[in-house]
Formats: structure tokens, sequence, C-alpha cells
């Protein structure tokens, strides 16, 4: 990619404990330079109502219509499912790890929605387990 | 089995509680006493879904926990108790005796709050309602998650132990 195009418009934001999501933006930078389609926030030192405005905030600012959160009872995903409720045209995911990102960026701008349900689908296949004979 | 945990956290259901607190002790239960979700059919679903599906989850109002706390406290399985503020852990604890020890597991910052604890963050009138509480005999101590140090009350209003003697 030529450094003379504009940079992708942010699709997706990722939000979870610690620095989960810097670490996942982070992973997906290093593979395909695109990590700066992803926005990350922590849910560190943040109530469930202030996570959550924080979360309306960079919607709004960037456009970004997928979440992606890490526990499906984390306070980052109860946060996106108020948001849900009243936000039409954006998406949740949860169980999100590097993989799922991975898929998402290279298909986010032929359509966020179908680009992050094809990004679970990688997501789950992406977790093995193997044991040694 | 008593209720294992009282815990005060404005995040109410979430990672903390559900995995930090709820693996070490076995939790098998969760009771969630909040007027406003209790009340509510969407806000229930809401804390369910951050349940995971072995673990069973009760919604009260303070006025429904009081009457629901002997039930709760006979229950043989371990349980934990969340409120989502110091009011309505006081409410609750004027109404059931047997409380008598409270966690502070996070109460984050906002307007006029001011911190004490990295995840502990209080009002004036948080820090009344928590010497009110205190006052009524209830042991009051913070701790976000099991492995962490356990700070005793003195310390969280910025007070040495001795001058709470």
């Amino acid at each position: 990619m030529s450094n003379s195009e504009p940079p992708a418009p942010v699709a997706g934001i990722v939000s979870g404990h610690g620095t989960f999501a810097e670490g996942l933006i982070s992973g997906v930078d290093q593979i395909t330079g695109l990590g700066g389609i992803l926005v990350g926030i922590s849910n560190r030192d943040f109530g469930g109502q202030e996570l959550e405005a924080q979360m309306r905030d960079v919607l709004k600012r960037t456009g970004a219509a997928a979440l992606f959160t890490d526990l499906p009872g984390g306070s980052a995903t109860i946060a996106a499912r108020r948001i849900l409720r009243d936000t039409p045209g954006v998406i949740l995911v949860t169980g999100t790890n590097l993989g799922l990102l991975l898929d998402f960026v290279f298909h986010a701008h032929e359509g966020v929605a179908e680009a992050a349900r094809q990004a679970a689908e990688r997501g789950r296949a992406c977790i093995t387990v193997s044991e040694a004979p | 089995m008593p209720i294992d945990l009282y815990r005060i956290d404005d995040r109410l259901i979430h990672g903390q509680v559900v995995v930090g607190w709820g693996q070490p002790l076995n939790t098998a239960f969760i009771v969630l006493v909040d007027d406003d979700v209790a009340t509510c059919d969407w806000e229930r679903d809401l804390y369910r879904m951050g349940v995971p599906p072995e673990m069973d989850i009760f919604f009260d109002t303070v006025e429904s926990a009081i009457q629901n706390h002997a039930r709760y406290a006979a229950d043989p399985r371990p349980g934990i108790l969340v409120t989502g503020d110091i009011a309505t852990m006081r409410r609750l604890a004027a109404g059931v005796p047997a409380i008598d020890q409270v966690n502070v597991g996070g109460l984050h910052h906002r307007g006029g709050r001011e911190e004490r604890l990295r995840y502990v963050f209080l009002s004036a009138d948080d820090e009344r309602e928590l010497r009110e509480l205190a006052a009524s005999g209830v042991t009051i101590t913070a701790q976000d998650v099991p492995a962490a140090d356990r700070v005793g009350l003195a310390e969280i209003l910025g007070e040495s132990a001795e001058s709470q003697k």
C-alpha cells in the first residue's frame, strides 16, 4: 500500500479487560499493517456507565459499526449490549481473538456486519487443542 | 452455608465477579440486588446473559432481598450477593442483621467522586453512607480481586487506623 493513500476508516472498536484491546490491535498491526481501522478501549478504571459513554463517543466520532469484546459476561459486553439496544446497524462480537480480528480487517471494506459474522467463524476455527501422543 | 461475599460494585455482573471471585469461591449463584434492574425485564435479561449457564442468578429489589435473604443464606451452594452502590447495601444491611462484612469491589470515577483507591472513588455522600454502614456494625473492606490485598475502611477513607479507635 502506498503511503499517499488515505488511511482506511475506522471499522471496529475492540474493548475488554486490561490491555486486551491494545495487545490485539498491536498484533493485527504487526501482521497486516491495518491496526488503524480498529480503536481499542480498556474497561480498566471505568464504571459501567462511563465505559458505555466512552464506546458511544468513539462510535459517533469514527463511524465504526462493529464492537469486539472479550468475555460474554464482561463489563465491555454489557456496555455494548446497551448500545445495541438503541443503535441500529451496530454489530457485537464476543470472545474476540487475534485470528478473528485478522479476518475482519481484511474484509471490513466489503461490509462491516458480514465481515464481523464471517470473522466470528474464523475466530472459532482458530481455537484448537493438541496433545502430545 | 451463608453467602460467601457481599459486594458493592457499580458494574454489578462482570468478569471480576463471575470469574475472578466466582471461580475460586466455586460460586453457584449470584443475587443481584438493584431496584431498577429487578423491575425491568430487559435489564434482567442483559445480566442473565452475563453469567455462565451453570450459575444461577436471582434478581431482587432491596425489599424482596430482605424477605428472601434467609432462603439464599440457607442454600448449601456458595453464593455472592452484589449491589451497585453503597446506599443499596446499607438499606439491605439495615433489614438483614446477618450481613456483618461487606466488600467494596469497584466504585469507579464519575463526577463528584474522588479517588481513594485505584478502583474506589467516593463522593461525600458515598463516604457518609460507608460510615453509616460501618456504624451499624458491618465490617467494610475493599478488595477488587481475591489475589489483591484487603484494605480496611480507615485506609479507604485516608485515615490512620489509630484515629479510628
